[in-house]
């Protein structure tokens, strides 16, 4: 029952992604493309640690990790160009 | 571990469905700070119950899914913060039915009058497209 | 399992091919982006967790922030 849950979840998680996209290529301007931006990558992670768990290894986790902390960085600077500096 | 796991399963699916609500929301709704809204506070949540309900499904690894969430908690507000303060000081627009601009009206309260960099309307709703060069 | 990997390819050639036909540039960076997410997760599926976490680190944190500098001083050129 677990599997089939994950794998409904993965489902959902799929599409998504794929309406995120829709907005991504279609956004009128470019801080609704930024949300995309944001949209698909917390959509992401949790696909990642998914797939941490399908496989068993713990050293998924961490790129995860990486993506949670360096993620925030690309929309901060994207504000930052908005606001006259970078 | 059985209830364990199937409180993990039922954490996992809300979790995926609330994603699938704010990717739906930045789909459907009319301008960019209401995709803003729902494209980080429903994401932020779906995000954070996928975690959980993942980590309750494997408990060995839970202290890294929390510092995950906590990370995750942290910087996601802050950035959707910035992006949405600066768009508004860049002058994309509000949607047609909105009813009010509190941020527009407190700026103009603190002294700051209508023609300065602050709220002037530069740009139209659509990206600026460069002349191609020839 | 394998429908993540058509799934994953499918978002990662709709975002390259925008990223080449997109007219602005801070448009583009932004796809460029979306690239480098979806190339670290392939980098996952096949099993290289070290190159895809340089991918992550570098693809989301310094290419995006260089790409807006480049951007931001041509413009100052042009002007």
């Amino acid at each position: 029952m677990v599997d089939r849950v994950l794998i409904l979840a993965m489902a959902l998680a799929g599409a998504g992604m794929l309406l995120a996209l829709i907005r991504l290529l279609r956004g009128p301007n470019i801080p609704s493309r930024a949300v995309a931006l944001d949209v698909l990558t917390l959509i992401t992670m949790p696909v990642m640690v998914g797939l941490a768990i399908t496989s068993g290894r713990v050293i998924y986790l961490d790129v995860a990790l990486v993506y949670g902390i360096l993620s925030f960085l690309g929309v901060i600077s994207l504000a930052r160009y908005f606001d006259q500096g970078v | 571990m059985a209830a364990l796991d199937i409180i993990g399963a039922l954490l996992v699916l809300l979790g995926s469905l609330f994603l699938f609500l704010g990717a739906l929301g930045i789909l459907r709704m009319p301008d960019l700070y209401n995709r803003m809204q729902t494209g980080t506070k429903a994401t932020t949540l779906g995000n954070m119950l996928t975690l959980v309900g993942l980590g309750l499904l494997e408990p060995a690894w839970l202290p890294k899914i929390c510092l995950i969430i906590l990370f995750v908690l942290i910087t996601n507000p802050l950035s959707s913060h910035a992006l949405a303060r600066a768009a508004h000081r860049a002058g994309y627009p509000l949607a047609a039915g909105s009813v009010t601009d509190a941020l527009r009206e407190d700026e103009q309260a603190g002294g700051i009058e209508p023609g300065s960099t602050a709220c002037q309307v530069r740009d139209p709703g659509s990206d600026p497209q460069p002349e191609v060069a020839e | 399992m394998i429908i993540v990997d058509i799934l994953i390819c499918l978002v990662l050639l709709a975002a390259g091919v925008g990223a080449m036909l997109q007219r602005n540039l801070v448009a583009s960076s932004v796809l460029v982006g979306v690239v480098s997410l979806m190339v670290s997760i392939l980098f996952l599926r096949i099993g290289a967790p070290d190159v895809a976490m340089t991918e992550a680190a570098i693809g989301a944190g310094l290419s995006t922030v260089i790409f807006l500098i480049a951007v931001r001083r041509t413009e100052e050129e042009e002007q």
